[in-house]
């Protein structure tokens, strides 16, 4: 037994007669112009939030809920919802990690998260985004001496609300798709971040999500704001504990590139996605939009989407200014019964523009993956290209694979260049790295990262060793 | 529209001689028709080119009713030199003659009455419309181990005789065992303004093959849809290739079904596009069962004002492991004004595959162009030289040697 499970242990023995239920602050169930007004009201809101709510619930009783995705999935009651809930204090989490599912814990220590971390991924310390609310935002000296602002985004609300005020729903703006106005009429708590003129900003800005009470469909909004030649790298991650029913998690992020601004959004998605059977897990509808607003501007997405049952998103580039750049770096991994139909829109407005695509899609079990994706090049976007690369693994034959580009240039003077393939781990490498020691799902994982290591090499330092394990672990059992 | 269609429908019925259980199957694809309508924008297969704002932007008066009991006559001038073929002369909205004088007459059988359903799974509104308002359907079958001498030419003529503002066309063709068909669809139409419906039902048994060129290459106003769709047993081959370069509307839509091992399906494509012209090439292969291939070629040419589209689906279901598809669609834009759209799609359910596409799409490349002034051409003459031999890929694909040089020809290109 190492230290770590005798910990474990430990904390086992540790037999603090824990409360019962978590009492939550919830809006009551349902989805109405009084629950829209109540969570504005408990959040003590100013009127033009409240104002840009009910805009949004207006345009929203118009709009039906798309569904021309290839994963299809149960009619969703809105009403059935809760829209709102909040701890009501830090005694009120849970004690100890023996609260927590097992499996759960056994994925943490595959992926050797420290048992701090780990307590601090569950809410257990204090220093998480747990549920729909903040509770604390952390190296916050740090960064007001750079004149950062990282906070939460009701406080910006209260705080910043000039800065929130100029850029909220400029970029995914309250008449968008049905989830996305969903979400501008109900948000709850998100990030908010302001990088001032000519600020690099010093670390990496992360926030951890959590999805804690039953039935809470989580709203997440974040607004990144990177000002005239600043730089930000934010790192979002995720992990979600057991639950039977399926959960609804439509966020909104929109990030805005002044002059020279570069923004880089990493994200390592690993939600609960359903047992063996397809039961469960959590639905990913997220709205990711970012604009390249000015001239020499840059915006990267990263994502490795592990988790979900359904994961249905499409990170955006808008490449406005003149001569921005916009890059897409994407791997997402489905098994079991898990879907994904994931892929970004890279639209070349402004003149010189660049964007490049590369996605890795591997499935697996009985699962689906699809690559969608949109390439524009506007016939004002002179001399723009754009590369784009997809590649599919499949393992077995009970999961799908496919590749739905869209690619229009209107543009004589711009480039776009596609690939795609599709095909199966060879054999010949299995056979190889078996016969060198390493056991098939060694194999498999070795060859998978191997694959992976084009975007694997794009996030920060401290999400590619966790990036890399999860790739290994989300795959277990689909080999054999 | 509903009423146009009711009336010219009556007409129909009133001038020709259709069986009472003839008349109900018209009846019954026109009111799916009614229903439906054009296809538009809203569904995914006519998202780039919506067929229903452009039927609507250029012609004023649809009507639907064609006299079929008139007959039309042929003008010998639009015939094909220098090629001895078989005819099927098709004016009008109406097949005037089917000529299979090079050919065993024991081994071709035409049937004028097929089967009045279709046999495969459609939601296409425009098949409706060709059903309800077609005249005779005919089947031409090519008998076991027979391939054809000649190639058959359908010619698609149109004159000022032409009384409605849409016509249809729809054969069938069986190719028994071990048996070759090709086949060459040559576009003259002198009338500008009509839609013209095409719909060819192709079963292609063991071993057998089928060659499929579809010329349109005068220029005209007229805007088409063709719809092919294929079914192949073992080992059989389709070849079609398709010069969409004439009409202002051309729609190609070919759905090839691949129900028997090693059968493989090619389609070659090329656009060459000027002054508002809007064309597009919508593929389905399905890969059904194990060891098929289906190999994809699309290239444009698009001058001002111009817009193509390539829509290519390759489905790979779960039992047909080593399947090999490929794709590649390539553009060149030769104007501001020029657009190119493409969606290569693939839908895989087999992991033992070998599935790639790519597509690209640009303007000439400058450092060619440079190379060959360099040389002594002027700008021009560069720009055709490359042209010439981006298009020569394409046609250097048709394996029928008499066929591809008449298709040099047509174009113009240099060998």
């Amino acid at each position: 037994m190492d230290t770590r499970e005798k910990d474990i242990e430990k904390l086992k023995d540790y037999k603090y007669g824990f409360t019962t239920d978590i009492e939550n602050i919830k809006a009551p169930k349902g989805l109405n112009e009084d629950v829209i007004k109540f969570i504005s009201n408990i959040k003590k809101e100013p009127q033009w939030m409240l104002d840009f709510r009910l805009k949004a619930f207006k345009r929203l009783k118009l709009l039906k809920e798309p569904n021309w995705q290839k994963p299809k999935y149960p009619k969703i009651d809105y009403q059935d919802l809760y829209y709102y809930s909040a701890p009501k204090s830090m005694k009120d989490k849970p004690k100890s990690l023996d609260e927590l599912d097992p499996k759960l814990l056994e994925t943490y220590k595959k992926l050797g998260i420290p048992l701090q971390e780990q307590a601090r991924l569950n809410g257990i310390a204090v220093d998480a985004v747990f549920d729909s609310v903040s509770v604390a935002t952390t190296f916050k000296g740090e960064l007001t001496k750079h004149g950062i602002i990282f906070c939460s985004m009701s406080e910006a609300i209260q705080k910043h609300p000039d800065l929130v005020k100029k850029y909220l729903g400029t970029v995914i703006p309250v008449t968008d798709h049905f989830f996305a106005t969903l979400n501008s009429a109900v948000f709850t708590d998100g990030s908010f971040v302001y990088i001032p003129e000519g600020v690099k900003c010093p670390m990496e800005l992360s926030t951890y999500f959590r999805i804690n009470a039953s039935e809470t469909g989580q709203f997440e909004r974040t607004l990144i704001i990177a000002d005239r030649g600043s730089y930000v790298s934010y790192l979002e991650g995720c992990t979600a504990p057991m639950r039977d029913e399926n959960q609804l998690h439509a966020a909104n992020v929109e990030l805005i590139a002044l002059d020279d601004a570069e923004i880089k959004y990493s994200t390592v998605q690993n939600w609960y996605p359903g047992d063996e059977n397809g039961k469960g897990g959590i639905y990913n509808f997220v709205t990711k939009r970012g604009l390249c607003k000015g001239k020499n501007s840059k915006i990267s997405w990263t994502q490795v989407e592990t988790g979900s049952a359904i994961t249905w998103k499409y990170p955006s580039c808008i490449l406005k200014g003149d001569n921005s750049i916009g890059e897409f770096y994407s791997i997402a991994i489905t098994n079991n019964h898990q879907k994904a139909d994931t892929g970004t829109k890279m639209i070349h407005l402004g003149k010189n523009t660049k964007s490049k695509i590369i996605s890795k899609g591997i499935s697996a079990g009985f699962s689906d993956m699809t690559y969608r994706g949109l390439v524009d090049i506007n016939s004002k976007a002179k001399n723009s290209s754009n590369y784009t690369q997809c590649d599919s693994l499949l393992m077995g034959n009970k999961c799908g694979a496919h590749t739905v580009p869209y690619i229009k240039n209107k543009n004589f003077d711009s480039n776009i260049a596609h690939e795609a393939t599709t095909s199966k781990i060879s054999e010949e490498q299995l056979h190889y790295c078996q016969q060198r020691g390493l056991n098939p799902e060694e194999a498999v994982g070795l060859i998978v990262n191997g694959f992976c290591k084009e975007v694997l090499q794009q996030l920060p330092m401290e999400f590619a060793v966790e990036a890399q394990k999860l790739v290994g672990i989300s795959l277990e059992g689909s080999v054999g | 529209m509903s009423e146009q269609l009711q009336s010219d429908f009556d007409k129909l019925v009133k001038t020709s001689k259709f069986s009472s259980e003839e008349i109900k199957f018209k009846k019954n694809f026109l009111d799916n028709f009614i229903k439906n309508g054009f296809p538009n924008r809203k569904q995914e297969d006519w998202k780039f080119l919506d067929i229903s704002q452009i039927i609507k932007k250029n012609i004023s008066d649809l009507s639907f009713f064609n006299d079929y009991s008139q007959s039309n006559k042929i003008d010998p001038s639009f015939l094909v030199d220098g090629l001895e073929h078989n005819k099927i002369i098709f004016i009008n909205g109406k097949i005037e003659k089917i000529d299979f004088n090079f050919e065993d007459q024991n081994k071709i059988e035409i049937i004028d009455k097929t089967k009045k359903d279709i046999s495969f799974d459609y939601e296409n509104s425009l098949i409706d419309l060709n059903s309800a308002f077609i005249d005779k359907v005919f089947k031409i079958l090519i008998k076991k181990n027979y391939s054809l001498k000649k190639p058959l030419i359908i010619y698609h003529l149109t004159n000022d005789k032409i009384k409605s503002t849409n016509i249809n066309l729809r054969l069938d063709f069986e190719l028994a065992e071990n048996s070759c068909l090709k086949l060459v669809d040559y576009f003259a139409n002198t009338t500008a303004k009509n839609f013209i419906n095409i719909f060819y039902n192709f079963n292609l048994e063991k071993d057998s093959i089928l060659k499929n060129y579809k010329i349109d290459k005068f220029r005209n106003n007229n805007l088409k849809y063709s719809f092919n769709n294929i079914e192949q047993d073992n080992n059989s081959v389709s070849e079609t290739f398709i010069l969409s370069a004439g009409s202002d509307y051309f729609k190609n839509e070919i759905n090839c079904n691949l129900n028997g091992e090693y059968s493989s399906a090619f389609i070659n494509g090329i656009f060459s596009l000027k002054e508002n012209q809007q064309h597009e090439i919508r593929t389905t292969i399905n890969h059904l069962v194990e060891n098929t291939k289906s190999y994809q070629l699309i290239k444009s040419v698009l001058g001002k004002n111009s817009k193509s589209a390539y829509q290519g689906r390759i489905f790979v279901n779960s039992k047909a492991q080593k399947t090999d598809g490929y794709q590649l669609s390539k553009a060149i834009l030769l104007d501001e004004t020029s657009e190119f759209n493409a969606k290569p799609e693939l839908e895989i359910y087999a992991d033992d595959v070998k599935c790639s596409h790519g597509s690209a799409s640009g303007s000439l490349d400058e450092n060619s162009i440079f190379y060959l002034m360099s040389r002594g051409l002027n700008y021009q003459q560069s720009k055709e030289l490359l042209i010439n031999g981006f298009l020569m890929d394409v046609v250097e694909k048709i394996t029928d040697v008499e066929i591809k040089n008449l298709i040099i020809n047509i174009i113009g290109l240099k060998q």
